[in-house]
């Protein structure tokens, strides 16, 4: 390796091994990347991305293995020590300051020579003009859209001299035009020398952005090869380990009546702005309607007034010809209609953390049954049927589900939700941050629910899920539809466009 | 104009322990953790400072005594809850329960100790603690006595809550202190030092507290002991962080206000109100809460709490 005339490599983990009590995360890794190189990491939920890329930026170290950085041993401690080596890490949820404007963030935490703000200011310019991007430093977080954040957070990093870059799930959040923009830039950046480590789900971007993919499964580093000499089928198979059908199926459902219909709906937002601005649309049994979207423009908004949550300032929701407004959640959830709600930390709506499932099965039917005790017994019965029927890992149906995985926790979320045979069924983000395999038992429940004849709203971030799952996408846009369109026509391009705020020329259906 | 003059004097003196107590609790706040052990930290400030003083006779080391006791009164509640996690409110009340308990505890095996049955501050101290007479600026009319002949405290207190403001919104010492109370995440996955700041600065908070507890056993009772001298001046401090929108200059003029309503029921004669003196002590708390409303309305999150103020700050948890 000290062969001047083999590659110096910007990072080289040898053999990386960490464990968490019995748990083995990382088994014996090896991974490698270049200077002017950008690598996927490639695997499902648990196979241990995240705990190596934390390794590489300080927050956890390693129990066995090496990690060379620029060809020499290193000894990353703290994400000081990942810093001074030139690692940067840009995570999926921005470590910003929201009441800090730009330019605070960017130097925080630093101790380069204290500058004049003005100076300061010029500096943040020049290295943002450099990489061709626009931001201001006064700007205040709280007042930035989710990409401008991500712009920060990628200038707070080259701000300290990172020439290597670790990306956790950057695209999640963005719509395909920044997606686009942020590509563009990494390109830039690999040009300019910078080594770049990308993680992601999804296989299109890998294909559209990496030079080579490691995969990883169950811990171990299964493969590396270079993007030009592989395909997504092959991807997923490495990362699965066995083939899978990345087809979604889609099946047209015969006898549709319309069971919601919503009329000029506008609700208000705590502050006073409007949530959703004068909505009209209506879903039929039957049907998935997909809600595109960027994050907060009204998704959860739309879903707790639906479910009686929130109020409503004008318009009706009309279902099965009787306004809703104004009933309790507790007469909605009588009428079916039902609600899955997956926030981003996934526990905070739906489920008692701190419960086991018997305990959360019983939250929603505890009042169908009279008398002054509480009978576990149906809820017993009913959470050991979901375990087995969605194979939910678990080890006793009493555990508190705070300490089951993402994905298990929402099969119980979803699970129980389709237990009470609703008419309608409203789930937000139900993959959110779940694995290809999660992710496919999820739609299949709610193809099988669409096939019952249930009327599905189905909001999502993923376009590509979207577009193969839904029969129609109403995409949202600061509160107000801006289209809605045929899932099988539509392509990801104007979804995009419709979701900042443009308008295609397709003509709306009018009901 | 003698009236007012008389308040306004009488306003500053009775806010001066409070700018002390509120300076110390909005660097607590801006760190990240919400302390209700104030009233606590200023007794034993109160019992440090005149037990010092009483025994050295020395204005200079009374003041480090009661600065000292407070602050590690303070590294107390920062190893519950920093180092092991504790609840924060919990610990806060505690802390206040304990410190009044050992304050008055002191203060009576004191007086048992005392042949006078008594405990009063001996003349040298009390001489350096009397109000500082600036050649000139003391003499103008008024304003000299508006401004310029306090005790030593009052200066001191001010001089601190600029020096605290300069300190939190100028330095970058101040930007990486407001980033651990908004997101210690993000300050942490910037390269601060979040666990050893918390620490500095809850115990200079603490410590800053202690010396508000000193006046109110040295000065508000004419240098003679009594329990209970704070006297939940630390919970009007607590209210006031609020009123002060967590800014120590803010805090200024926020605590002679509320001096100045602790002092009204001794000049409004009760024929012009016959409202009685329990109505002049609620008025803080109620001001407290209409800026509360007023603030929310605003919405502003400058001026709001730190984000992350009261809960506490484990790395590794997801």
């Amino acid at each position: 390796m000290d062969n001047e005339n083999t590659v110096k490599y910007a990072i080289e983990c040898k053999g990386i091994t960490k464990t968490f009590g019995s748990v083995v995360a990382n088994d014996n890794i090896e991974l490698t990347v270049k200077y002017g190189e950008i690598l996927a990491l490639l695997g499902e939920n648990g196979s241990g991305k995240t705990t190596l890329m934390n390794m590489l930026s300080g927050i956890y170290h390693q129990d066995k293995g090496t990690i060379y950085i620029g060809g020499e041993e290193a000894n990353i401690n703290s994400p000081v020590d990942a810093m001074s080596l030139g690692i940067g890490m840009i995570h999926q949820h921005f470590k910003l300051v929201e009441v800090f404007s730009a330019g605070d963030n960017i130097i925080l935490g630093t101790e380069k020579k204290k500058m004049k703000p003005k100076a300061l200011k010029e500096e943040i310019r020049n290295i943002s003009k450099n990489l061709g991007l626009e931001i201001d430093p006064d700007k205040k977080i709280y007042n930035m859209s989710v990409s401008e954040k991500q712009t920060v957070e990628i200038l707070k990093v080259i701000y300290r001299g990172a020439k290597i870059l670790i990306l956790d799930e950057p695209t999640a959040v963005l719509t395909p035009q920044e997606t686009e923009k942020l590509f563009a830039l990494l390109r830039k950046m690999k040009e300019q020398g910078c080594a770049i480590i990308i993680i992601t789900h999804k296989l299109n971007e890998v294909m559209a952005i990496s030079d080579r993919v490691t995969i990883l499964r169950k811990g171990k580093s299964i493969d590396t090869v270079n993007t030009s000499e592989t395909n997504e089928k092959h991807l997923t198979e490495l990362m699965v380990g066995r083939p899978v059908s990345l087809e979604i199926e889609r099946n047209e459902v015969e006898n549709k009546e319309k069971i919601l219909k919503i009329v000029d709906l506008t609700v208000m937002k705590g502050d006073g702005t409007k949530a959703l601005d004068d909505i009209s649309f209506n879903i039929k049994t039957g049907e998935i309607l997909g809600v595109a979207g960027v994050a907060g423009s009204g998704q959860k908004e739309l879903c707790e007034t639906i479910a009686g949550l929130m109020p409503a300032k004008q318009g009706a929701i009309l279902y099965k010809k009787e306004n809703i407004i104004g009933k309790s959640p507790s007469e909605i959830i009588k009428l079916g209609i039902s609600m899955s709600f997956v926030p981003e930390d996934r526990l905070g709506m739906g489920l008692v953390a701190s419960m086991g499932m018997v305990d959360n099965m019983l939250l929603k039917s505890y009042k169908d049954k009279k008398g002054f005790f509480v009978d576990r017994k149906p809820a017993r019965e009913l959470a050991k049927k979901l375990k087995d029927k969605l194979k939910v890992v678990t080890p006793s149906i009493d555990t508190p589900v705070r300490l089951m995985s993402g994905g298990n926790v929402q099969k119980v979320l979803l699970g129980r939700e389709i237990e009470s045979n609703p008419n309608l069924l409203i789930t937000a983000y139900p993959v959110r941050g779940l694995d290809i395999n999660s992710s496919y038992t999820i739609y299949d429940l709610l193809n099988e629910q669409k096939e019952k004849g249930v009327a599905v709203i189905f909001i999502g971030e993923d376009l590509d899920v979207l577009l193969e799952l839904s029969d129609r996408i109403m995409v949202l846009c600061h509160g107000k539809i801006t289209g809605i369109v045929d899932a099988r026509k539509t392509t990801k391009e104007e979804i995009g466009i419709l979701m900042t705020g443009g308008t295609i020329g397709e003509e709306e259906e009018n009901d | 104009m003698d009236m007012f003059l008389n308040i306004f004097v009488a306003a500053v003196l009775a806010g001066t322990p409070l700018l002390f107590g509120t300076v110390g609790e909005i660097i607590n706040e801006k760190v990240g953790h919400l302390n209700l052990g104030v009233e606590g930290m200023m007794s034993i400030g109160a019992c440090a400072g005149f037990m010092a003083g009483y025994v050295t006779d020395n204005f200079i080391i009374a003041i480090i005594a009661s600065f000292v006791a407070a602050a590690l009164a303070s590294l107390i509640y920062a190893v519950l809850t920093v180092t092991f996690m504790a609840n924060q409110n919990v610990t806060g009340l505690t802390l206040t329960i304990f410190g009044i308990g050992l304050s008055n505890f002191i203060g009576i095996y004191m007086l048992g100790k005392s042949e006078t049955g008594t405990l009063k501050l001996p003349e040298n101290i009390t001489a350096q603690m009397r109000d500082i007479h600036i050649p000139m600026l003391s003499d103008i009319p008024i304003i000299g006595k508006m401004f310029f002949s306090y005790n030593p405290f009052v200066y001191m207190g001010i001089i601190i809550a600029i020096a605290m403001g300069f300190y939190l919104y100028k330095t970058r010492l101040g930007l990486n202190l407001r980033a651990i109370g908004e997101n210690p995440a993000a300050a942490d996955a910037a390269g601060i030092k979040v666990t050893k700041l918390k620490y500095i600065n809850l115990i200079i908070g603490g410590g800053i507290c202690g010396i508000g507890g000193a006046y109110c056993s040295m000065i508000i009772n004419g240098g003679v002991w009594i329990s209970n001298n704070v006297g939940g001046l630390g919970w009007i401090a607590v209210a006031l962080v609020i009123f002060a929108s967590w800014k120590p200059v803010n805090a200024i003029w926020g605590s002679f206000i509320f001096g100045a309503l602790r002092v009204l029921k001794y000049y409004i004669p009760k024929t012009v109100f016959p409202f009685p003196n329990a109505f002049y002590d609620m008025l803080p708390f109620l001001i407290t809460a209409i800026v509360l409303v007023i603030t929310s309305i605003k919405q502003s999150k400058e001026n709001n709490i730190p984000e992350s103020c009261g809960i506490n700050y484990f790395r590794e948890e997801r």
